[in-house]
């Protein structure tokens, strides 16, 4: 088994706070992260390597800084990492990025697997999984919250959809995107933090890949990105004060005049 | 040749508003200019943010595909056993809204092995032209026959707009779709507005974790794609008097080939009111203190014909299983009553029930976020309002 497991690094949304004053975003100290639904995918591709035996490549596309989360992916067990870095790459949308991924994983071939978490946790999209498919014309297996086997150039999974659990059977080469019910991602090993340390990482620019301008990046984006605000507010409504009878009383006022039903 | 932003130092004050708009910390100030690294990634949040024009970015050679010829918006319609799913109705419903500025037909896309009343339902809620790809082989959802099919239609019938549901479906059929179409998609929109200057769809979707909100357009390539959050947009009520034109298509053998086999469906019951389907929500947060508390919430939902909910810190707290739990990360309600006890409204709840009609917020302490956006709020202990509430009720329903 060959498997590829795309990653990203995040800033760790859960600390991105909002400067009430200026009403943007307090970005300073927070700490950038490997995309929590990304050590979901990895996890899962060590597991199968672990049970049958081959090599996890771990690949990113970012900024040069980016080959951090590729080394932790390494401690924790990838064999090789890939960094796509490039000026050219820079503004990338999602379909920028699923194109230039993909371009990656045609370029390591042969490849039997690719891995990746369900969504990034900065931008939520979900998007950058199937449009590796796409590109690959490789079938897309998405939110996908246990993987049952892989046997015989073929993988069983259950995807978990609204009201229900789908086990579904696809041929390899696939694209899988992972939920965090997969599994439980290992810790680093001693091995492993010093395999990361001594590594070499391998940089792919877009030259490399063989791709033009008009497919990366900010030239290659379909969308762009107009305008960002914080979340408009609603205006207070009325506030009350008073006994809990008091309160009780008008709370009943509004709710059986609203959704009582009476 | 490249894509960059450029900072015209004559004009830039040096004002620093543009540093606190870059959500990348990409922008500083250096002897009094502003001043970009390499964390840019180009978005454009500065350009728009600089009141003195200080800032562009040049976009040299973009792609332009042809873009005219393209009108209307199309609604992929999703449907379970015949019966068309309320989120696709809502969205009939945001492209009527756009096919105002717009101008084109709304027309909706059923592919499905049963279509049973599916286009007279469409027809009703706003669909001026209902394309049906019925055979028996399109029962439940692959995505392979979905996707070459969809993407045939889009091609032929050039829809300016192409609208989904952000359900595990839409989101695993359009980016596919999205990418063997060369066009833009943008996931889980929250608003859609259409500006007619531009002829641009303009797409606002929570991002960072719900922190910010980003408007996206699509310009240079159509159509203009997006998947738009369950529950978000309103259905209009259906009126029997209208009626779609019905373009009945029949699938091309080689588009009904998958890769992907279903081996089986297995339904979750979660045992519980789904709150996605409540109209009233009595939901609960951390200031529940324990799970024995969520009976006081229970028995007024029981009142009230309602279900319960929680913040995520209950949920976390284990007070209350996560098919409850509304938010960025659990369900988006729109209920016609949401009563929020003992919930502080952070941004990452609130973008799961603020459309609701009616906010009604309990919570002791009068500077919780939360009191900044409910319809009414009442400050004091919930562990002495809820009870004197269910009496209340009570009382009420007995004497009347
Ligand atoms: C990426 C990300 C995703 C998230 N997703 C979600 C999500 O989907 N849903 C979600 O809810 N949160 C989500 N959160 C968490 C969110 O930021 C808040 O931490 C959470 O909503 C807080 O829950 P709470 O309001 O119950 O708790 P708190 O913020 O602790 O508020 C408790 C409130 O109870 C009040 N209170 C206490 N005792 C009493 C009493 N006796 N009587 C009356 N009032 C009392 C307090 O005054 C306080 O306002 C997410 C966060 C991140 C970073």
């Amino acid at each position: 088994m060959r498997i590829v497991v795309a990653m990203k690094q995040v800033p760790d949304t859960a600390e991105v706070r909002i400067d009430p004053e200026r009403n943007t975003l307090v970005r300073d100290g927070v700490p950038s992260i490997m995309n929590p639904f990304d050590a979901y995918a990895l996890e899962e591709g060590l597991r199968w390597k672990d049970a049958l035996g081959g090599e996890v490549i771990a690949l990113t596309m970012g900024p040069p800084q980016a080959e951090a989360i590729l080394r932790e992916a390494v401690s924790m067990g990838a064999d090789q990492a890939v960094l796509l870095s490039d000026r050219a790459f820079a503004g990338a949308d999602t379909w920028a990025t699923s194109h230039t991924l993909a371009a990656a994983v045609a370029k390591l071939a042969p490849v039997d697997l690719v891995l990746t978490g369900k969504q990034a946790i900065d931008g939520d999209t979900a998007q950058t999984g199937p449009g590796m498919a796409a590109t690959l014309d490789w079938p897309q297996l998405t939110f996908v919250g246990r993987v049952l086997g892989i046997e015989g150039g073929r993988i069983r999974v259950e995807r978990y959809v609204e009201g229900g659990v789908e086990t579904l059977d696809s041929s390899l080469p696939a694209v899988v995107t992972v939920l965090k019910d997969a599994n439980t991602p290992r810790m680093p090993s001693l091995r492993g933090k010093m395999k990361a340390r001594s590594l070499q990482v391998t940089v792919w620019t877009a030259a490399d890949l063989g791709l033009p301008q008009s497919e990366t990046g900010l030239e290659g984006s379909p969308t762009r990105v107009v305008r960002i605000a914080t979340p408009e507010s609603r205006s207070g409504g009325e506030i009350h004060r008073g006994s809990p009878e008091e309160l009780a009383a008008i709370l009943a006022d509004i709710l059986l005049g609203e959704g009582g039903g009476e | 040749m490249s894509a960059r932003l450029e900072i015209r130092t004559d004009v830039c004050t040096g004002c620093g508003l543009c540093t606190s708009a870059c959500p990348f910390g990409a922008l500083s100030l250096v002897d009094g200019t502003a001043s970009v690294s390499d964390a840019c990634t180009l978005c454009g949040a500065c350009e728009s943010s600089c009141p003195f024009g200080a800032i562009l970015i040049r976009r040299t050679g973009t792609v332009a595909e042809g873009i005219s010829g393209y009108s209307g918006t199309m609604v992929i319609a999703e449907s379970r056993e015949g019966a068309i799913d309320h989120s696709t109705l809502e969205l009939l419903g945001a492209a009527r809204a756009i096919a105002e500025a717009e101008g084109g037909p709304v027309s909706a896309l059923l592919i499905t092995s049963v279509a049973g009343d599916g286009p007279k339902v469409l027809s009703e809620h706003g669909a001026d032209v209902v394309v049906v790809v019925e055979d028996p082989a399109l029962g439940h959802y692959l995505t392979e026959p979905r996707a070459a099919i969809t993407r045939r239609i889009i091609t032929e019938r050039k829809p300016a707009i192409v609208l989904a549901a952000a359900t595990t479906t839409g989101r695993d059929l359009m980016p596919r779709v999205a990418k063997l179409l060369n066009t833009g998609l943008t996931a889980d929109c929250t608003s859609l507005s259409f500006d007619p200057g531009k002829g641009c769809l303009l797409q606002t979707r929570p991002a960072f974790g719900g922190n910010i909100m980003a408007t996206i357009v699509c310009e240079g390539t159509r159509p203009q794609m997006a998947t738009v959050r369950p529950r978000v947009m309103k259905a209009l009520d259906p009126d029997p008097s209208r009626t779609a034109e019905i373009v009945r298509i029949a699938p091309e053998p080689g588009e009904l080939v998958s890769r992907v086999r279903l081996e089986g469906f297995r339904v979750l019951d979660e045992g519980i009111a789904d709150i996605a389907e409540a109209s009233v929500i009595v939901s609960g947060g951390r200031g529940m203190k324990t799970p024995e508390n969520f009976s006081l919430l229970s028995e007024i939902a029981g009142l009230l014909g309602g279900s319960v909910g929680a913040s995520r810190a209950a949920v976390d707290s284990g007070w209350i299983p996560y098919p409850h739990q509304v938010g960025q990360t659990g369900k988006t309600v729109q209920p016609r009553t949401y009563l929020a006890c003992g919930i502080s409204g952070a941004v990452q709840h609130r973008v799961g029930m603020q459309s609701s009609d009616t906010i009604i917020a309990v919570n002791r302490d009068e500077t919780a976020p939360i009191f900044q956006f409910c319809s009414e709020g009442f400050v004091g202990d919930l562990f002495e309002i809820l009870p004197a509430l269910a009496k209340e009720i009570r009382r009420r329903r007995g004497s009347a």
